[in-house]
């Protein structure tokens, strides 16, 4: 850098770099670019007053216009749910039986409860309301509580065995094991798996099915299909809540399992229990 | 008496200066040299005038050309409806999907650009670019405001008074309306223009159109207004890549100096003092026409547009002088290098201009002209030929592409539902696209699968193979589908099977191949 480089053609001073015998020349900005320049450092200090930007131990500097992304925030979701009030009255006024047939509204209401069941529900029921053993599959046609519009609204608004709910639902199967002796639980069994299944020893359907017309018939019903009524799963379909083998079956006679569904009455508003039912219907299997 | 100095004259001298030498500092800021281009006249200016006719025309009256497309679409020929997500060019309509047609033009712009470029230089910076036309605009309300040249530079020079105050004011509001005009024209390309331009006047259109015309107005008065040609030097990243386009085939505007050198301004009294002079008389109309504020003469340039204004001031020059037109002229590279080792005997003298011409004057056969079949070469022909491949193939594309659509998407979770009767139930959301602007019924089907049926909800009809859903025009009608396979039907893991979607009447299909899925791999 001692001596100063003059490049021939322009008289220009270069900076010294050199590629390739190429030189760069020092030629001066234009007036305008520095002067914006310049602009965007005022832009820059003035922002820093306007707005929050240094960072203390606890906070930041707030800034002189008050801005803060938070309330920003707090500003959308309020004129998010403005903007859905509308429908979210119209659904609160429409009798569930009736948002089906407007189109909009039940768009509206599968979308929303859609993702309110992704945040009360997916933890139990599954991402996909598939359910696992002892929860409900809710795609299916098979439900013990009742499948129509009015039933899934009344299951999810007041839960089953939830103590905390008078209006809940609440079955209780007693446990066979303390009534039946092992043998005839494994009849009973094989009689019940027989409905759908070919059972492993088919010598023991005929006492097993005198076994269930005496102590199952009453809930289960004569031909094993259940009753909504009393929360009696269908026993005569594809379809088994705690497992599909003779072991399962037996399990559950001896000594039932009783799963708990919280009540939602309180914790989700009731538009937002309309539209999670009308989701949870047009699943497929609604009736 | 003793210079102290010389005490220390055994002391080392450097061949040194700070690099802020105080003497050779600079300021960091170079101020602006103000340009007055004076009007031109010729053959290039008559035609950048009806280019910019031709241009500012199609830019303006666009919006409002009328295109018939039935009750059920707009009816504005070139429409950016980007609310519903629909480009409307004449008989074409684009979807977003579609838009492999817009990249396509774009890729024809570029090889367009590649190709006219490679033949004629920045033809687009110096007839078709909106900053050359806009201050072309520009200057022409400056001229009939403040004068030509040389009073636009007096009143630039005087002191501020009533007079020099009126034409300002008056200038800048005229610019300052062209801009509106501009920016305000701009929107009219994505909404109904007779109906925006209502609403805009009487302050009820979008916030977002009043922003857009205030940045665009701000943008064209500034850029084509003040800053002129500095966009071009400073901003613009073409002047910098053209350099890779052009080679020594491409026609550029050229000071030829192997006629013109040595400039004299006093011809015939150098003559008579027996000095070789060329053609060029140093009278600077090449100049003072220039919108870029150069001389050309100094030699191809970043800064040039290559407008060609010089060549028509110059060839103006040299008619009255009696002279050929052409001292400065489009000119390959190559054909100007020969002449000038014409001209310089290989480069052993300085430019000698009698040494391309003959006794009575005439060029002789030495000379170079230009020849038009330089333009047919392999790269503006490979240029051409990817362009004109894009083009077919855009329009081909456009001929043979679909109008109905079936999109599907299968449930991933749960894959499948196992029903109380054992059936298995698939689930699949259905996108029926009906691009055309009519109300349709098409059909949806399904083909294979024996034994299933679908049922689709929103759809009131009993489950069956094949549903009749009218599609609204212009619309994507999206349902859920669910199949069903009886227990006795059942084929273990993925069965593919196709979703058919059929316009009866006009017997367009479109297929989609789904699988259906039950418990097994």
């Amino acid at each position: 850098m001692s001596d100063k480089q003059i490049d021939d053609v322009s008289g220009v001073e270069t900076t010294g770099h050199e590629w390739d015998g190429i030189r760069e020349l020092n030629n001066p900005m234009p007036r305008w670019w520095v002067i914006t320049f310049y602009a965007t450092i005022l832009w820059a200090v003035g922002y820093m007053i306007a707005y929050p930007a240094w960072p203390l131990i606890n906070s930041a500097t707030t800034g002189v216009l008050g801005y803060s992304s938070r309330a920003e925030v707090a500003n959308e979701m309020a004129a998010a749910e403005a903007a859905q009030a509308q429908y979210v009255d119209r659904i609160a006024q429409t009798p569930l039986a009736e948002i089906a047939a407007d189109q909009e509204l039940l768009q509206f209401a599968i979308a929303g409860g859609s993702a309110a069941f992704k945040v009360n529900c997916v933890q139990c029921h599954g991402s996909g309301a598939q359910g696992s053993p002892g929860y409900p599959n809710l795609n299916d046609d098979d439900w013990i509580w009742g499948g129509d519009i009015e039933a899934i609204h009344q299951t999810i608004a007041h839960g089953v065995r939830f103590d905390a709910d008078d209006d809940t639902r609440f079955s209780d199967m007693p446990a066979f094991g303390d009534l039946l002796e092992p043998s005839e639980i494994r009849e009973v069994s094989a009689y019940v798996y027989s409905l759908t299944g070919t059972p492993a020893d088919a010598a023991m359907v005929e006492p097993g099915a005198e076994i269930y017309a005496d102590n199952c018939a009453v809930c289960h019903g004569d031909d094993a299909r259940g009753d909504v009524e009393f929360g009696a799963p269908n026993l005569a379909d594809a379809i088994w809540f705690y497992g599909d083998t003779e072991e399962a079956i037996a399990r559950q006679v001896a000594n039932p399992k009783h799963g708990v569904m919280p009540g939602w009455v309180g914790r989700l508003s009731d538009p937002v229990i309309k539209q999670l039912a009308v989701f949870v219907h047009s699943l497929g299997g609604g009736q | 008496m003793t210079d102290s100095r010389s005490e220390t004259a055994n002391v080392e001298q450097f061949d040194a200066q700070a690099v802020n030498a105080a003497w050779s500092r600079k300021p960091l800021y170079e101020a602006r040299k103000k340009i007055f281009p004076k009007r031109a006249k010729g053959q290039f200016r008559s035609f950048k005038w009806a280019i910019m006719l031709v241009t500012l025309c199609i830019y303006y009256l666009t919006p409002w050309l009328r295109w018939d497309r039935g009750p059920f679409a707009p009816d504005q020929a070139v429409l950016v409806d980007i609310a519903n997500r629909r480009f409307y060019f004449f008989f074409i309509e684009i979807w977003p999907q579609e838009f492999i047609f817009v990249a396509g033009l774009l890729v024809m712009a570029g090889f367009g650009l590649f190709l006219v470029t490679s033949a004629v230089g920045r033809a687009w910076c110096g007839y078709t670019c909106p900053q050359t036309v806009w201050v072309d605009l520009f200057l022409v309300v400056e001229r009939a405001i403040e004068g030509e040249r040389n009073q636009r530079m007096k009143l630039d020079k005087a002191p501020w008074s009533i007079d020099k105050i009126v034409k300002r004011v008056s200038k800048h509001a005229i610019w300052v309306v062209i801009a509106v005009a501009t920016g305000g024209a701009w929107i009219f390309y994505f909404a109904d223009a007779p109906t925006l331009l209502v609403s805009f006047v009487t302050a009820q259109a979008p916030t977002i159109a009043y922003i857009t015309v205030a940045v665009l107005t701000a943008t064209t008065y500034t850029f084509g207004g003040l800053m002129r040609e500095q966009v071009c030097t400073y901003m613009c990243p073409w002047p910098r890549i053209q350099a890779a386009m052009l080679d020594e085939n491409s026609l550029v505007v050229t000071y030829n100096d192997w006629r013109g050198e040595p400039r004299s301004r006093h011809t015939k009294k150098a003559k008579a003092e027996g000095k070789v002079v060329g053609d060029c008389v140093d009278c600077n109309a090449c100049v003072v026409v220039c919108p870029m504020g150069i001389d050309i003469r100094d030699g191809q340039q970043l800064e040039c547009i290559t407008c060609a204004l010089c060549i028509d001031a110059c060839d103006d020059v040299m008619s009255k002088l009696g002279r050929e037109k052409g001292l400065i002229a489009y000119a390959t590279l190559s054909e100007y290098a020969d002449n000038m080792a014409v001209a310089t005997a290989g480069g052993t003298t300085g430019v000698n201009p009698d040494l391309v011409r003959n006794p009575d004057g005439g060029f002789n056969d030495k000379v170079k002209h230009f020849d038009w079949r330089v333009v047919f070469r392999a790269r503006t022909m490979l240029y051409f030929g990817v362009w004109a491949l894009v083009g077919i193939g855009l329009l081909v594309a456009l001929g043979a592409r679909d109008r109905l659509e079936v999109n599907v998407l299968h449930d991933r979770n749960p894959q499948f539902v196992v029903l109380s009767d054992g059936s298995i139930r698939n689930g699949y959301t259905v996108k029926l696209l009906n691009m055309i602007a009519e109300p349709r019924v098409i059909f949806l089907s399904i083909d294979g699968l024996p034994g299933a049926t679908m049922a689709i909800t929103g759809i009131d009809q009993p489950d069956g193979r094949s549903f009749a859903i009218p599609v609204e025009p212009d619309r994507l009608r999206t349902m859920k589908v669910h199949v069903r396979q009886p227990l006795d039907r059942l084929v273990e893991g993925k069965t593919p099977f196709r979703f058919i979607a059929e316009d009866k009447a006009s017997g367009e299909m479109d297929i989609y191949n789904a699988t259906f899925d039950t418990p097994g791999d």
